[in-house]
């Protein structure tokens, strides 16, 4: 039915007193997520939303059994927040954070090769198993149950692609907004891997943007070891040269790498139909369906 | 955050990279004075963020005081590539044998920072990059352990430095890369890192941008942002209201929420046959007076004819939405440029009821509201 999330998903909120991290744990139990703490050093003790708040992620899973985190701690603390759940043995870390500086992620990509921990983002909406759980700040009302996985760089992105597929009746099994900086955890790869092992998922809709080469490292993959069959969106086609758009990783450089057409190419040789349009990218999964 | 090559250079003299005598100015006395101080020949150049200022007539070589004046006289108050000169740096010319390219970088791809060397220096590297690779020695750095001495030493004979510069490049190299991590830098180069006739190495150039996300604890450079920033005066008025914001070419203003929906609408208005004039992107949760902002920094846009405004709301709320283009719009007696709305998700419905239709044209869908945007831009009405 999913890939990582589900409502066994224990899930501890990092930075639940905050105004961000309450609302959005709120909106998570809402939705049926199963928020069992929320960590806040000097907050231990205090109850949000009627969860239990402790001091370190550490008290957080040994006494509520978390397995899985969502952090909403400002960009200077997003950092040492990601290296206490990776340092914790959680399955799964979900950074929603936007601005962490990309030295304190090389530090963090290099923690993640020693360690078990999956961690998603930073500066991503989260992930969503529509009908069961969702980590982070995805509006979960556009989303409806069905069979294809979604993995986007660009969080509102997903929701105007996911529209038009629930618009049709097409629902999904997970959508995961993996960010758009330059040094992510989970990337269009893994992403893939995830989706291909799901039984369940039946057609997959991949959403990159400018910049970067892991839109074609991904077709690559896709080539070689992956038998679902994928639908591509590419942002970014009149993006000039030199200028950051938004996203800090989305910045063409000079030598002509990371542009659109070099991506759409890629993923269109590994057989990857891309749209020109969000809903050109319903009309393709429809027929792959 | 680019600093000046002024203030990079100070940078990289501070943390002891050999640098040339040097001296900012503004005015045609301040570059005599200076040169006098320094020492002709100097070399005059301008302090504007553009490349190839060499090209452009932005640098000149003065060998006494009448060809200085007449570079000073150039140089100051020209519009170099659009943009306005009002500083120069007057450096002492540095009379070289060879010149070098040493740089520190993210490899985003390796999720590393990487050192490079080469010994193709004083052209554009990125050149040098794509036409021959194996021109640069590149060196991973782990970034928790930092760059070991032999990793800078590894990658200058790598590169085929002369041995007899490779202690100093070396030194360089590590200096430069301690830099890069302790100020946070996204890219740190010099090229070119000039040998002079006593097989001494100086920075005769020195780039430096900073990862804007980390200037809350470099408050130093923070504050020599104000001096980097962009000569564009509308790219300033995005800075000053925190927007992302690039000026683009064409004449269908783009408003929306999140970078890669904004991407994506000026992709579309580009498939329906218009021509986007900017890119902007009011973030996540944006109220009603950061809504009327971007309002009014597209209007300052005299190129734009038409406008589309694409929200789809996560923690962003269509209400506020609406009540901000409301305000916005609701000062003119007429409104500017006519004015294309599309609202989805979070708290749309309570965006349509508040907003006023008689001020903007709605769209229920995202291609609807571009095509719109497209055809009143071309004047169709």
């Amino acid at each position: 039915m999913s890939v990582l999330v589900d409502d066994d998903t224990r899930v501890v909120v990092q930075g639940i007193t905050g105004g961000e991290g309450k609302f959005h744990a709120g909106q998570m139990i809402e939705y049926g997520t199963n928020v069992v703490a929320g960590a806040v050093p000097g907050k231990g003790g205090q109850e949000v939303h009627g969860v239990p708040v402790y001091d370190t992620v550490a008290q957080a899973v040994e006494e509520e059994d978390a397995d899985a985190s969502v952090i909403f701690v400002p960009p200077a603390f997003a950092g040492d927040a990601i290296f206490e759940a990776l340092d914790t043995d959680l399955e799964l870390a979900v950074a929603i954070t936007e601005g962490v500086p990309t030295q304190d992620m090389a530090k963090v990509n290099k923690r993640l090769t020693e360690t078990d921990t999956r961690l998603i983002g930073p500066n991503c909406p989260g992930l969503i198993t529509p009908g069961e759980a969702k980590l982070g700040i995805l509006p979960g009302n556009i989303f409806s149950e069905g069979d294809v996985g979604l993995v986007s760089r660009s969080g509102t992105l997903t929701y105007q692609v996911v529209d038009s597929l629930t618009n049709r009746g097409i629902g999904q099994t997970t959508a995961i907004g993996i960010g758009g900086d330059p040094i992510i955890g989970t990337d269009f790869v893994d992403a893939l891997e995830l989706f291909e092992n799901d039984p369940d998922t039946k057609a997959i809709v991949m959403c990159g943007e400018i910049g970067g080469e892991d839109e074609e490292e991904a077709a690559a993959y896709i080539d070689e070891h992956v038998d679902t069959p994928v639908a591509g969106f590419i942002a970014g086609r009149t993006a000039p040269p030199g200028k950051r758009m938004g996203h800090a990783g989305a910045i063409v450089s000079g030598s002509g790498t990371g542009t659109a057409e070099s991506k759409i190419d890629a993923l269109n040789d590994a057989g990857v139909p891309v749209g020109d349009t969000p809903e050109e990218v319903a009309d393709h999964i429809e027929d792959l369906l | 955050m680019k600093l000046h090559e002024y203030q990079a250079k100070q940078v990289f003299a501070d943390a002891g990279i050999p640098t040339p005598d040097s001296q900012l100015a503004s005015d045609v006395d301040g570059v005599l004075t200076a040169a006098e101080e320094i020492g002709y020949p100097v070399a005059v150049k301008a302090q504007v963020q553009v490349g190839g200022r060499g090209k452009a007539g932005g640098i000149k070589l003065a060998d006494d005081e009448d060809e200085a004046r007449e570079a000073a006289e150039s140089i100051l108050g020209m519009d170099l590539k659009g943009y306005h000169v009002d500083r120069v740096l007057v450096e002492q010319a540095v009379d070289f044998t060879d010149e070098l390219y040493v740089g520190i970088t993210m490899d985003r791809g390796e999720g590393k920072p990487v050192a490079m060397v080469s010994t193709k220096g004083g052209v554009d590297i990125e050149e040098v990059a794509e036409e021959t690779p194996d021109a640069i020695a590149r060196e991973h750095v782990d970034p928790a352990f930092g760059m070991h001495p032999y990793q800078a030493r590894k990658a200058v004979y790598d590169a085929d430095v002369d041995p007899d510069l490779a202690r100093d490049v070396s030194s360089v190299l590590t200096t430069l890369y301690q830099l890069w991590d302790d100020r946070d830098g996204a890219d740190a180069e010099i090229n070119p890192l000039m040998v002079t006739a006593d097989d001494e190495v100086i920075a005769a150039d020195a780039v430096m941008n900073i990862d804007e996300d980390a200037l809350f604890r470099q408050p130093e450079l923070a504050e020599m942002e104000e001096e980097a920033a962009s000569g564009d005066e509308l790219e300033q008025k995005a800075d000053e209201y925190g927007f992302d914001y690039v000026r683009l070419e064409g004449n269908v203003g783009i408003i929306g929420n999140g970078a890669g929906l904004v991407m994506t609408t000026l992709d579309l208005v580009d498939h329906y046959g218009g021509e986007p004039a900017n890119f902007l992107d009011v973030g996540g949760g944006a109220k009603a007076d950061r809504i009327a902002n971007a309002l009014d920094m597209v209007f300052s846009d005299e190129n734009v004819d038409s406008v589309v405004f694409n929200i789809f709301g996560g923690i962003t709320r269509g209400d506020e939405v609406a009540k901000g283009i409301n305000e916005a719009l609701g000062q003119f007696d007429e409104i500017p440029k006519p004015v294309v709305v599309r609202l989805a998700g979070t708290n749309w419905e309570e965006g349509m009821e508040i907003l006023n239709e008689d001020l903007v044209t709605v769209e229920q869908t995202l291609e609807d509201a571009v095509q719109r945007a497209v055809e009143y831009a071309e004047g169709e009405q």
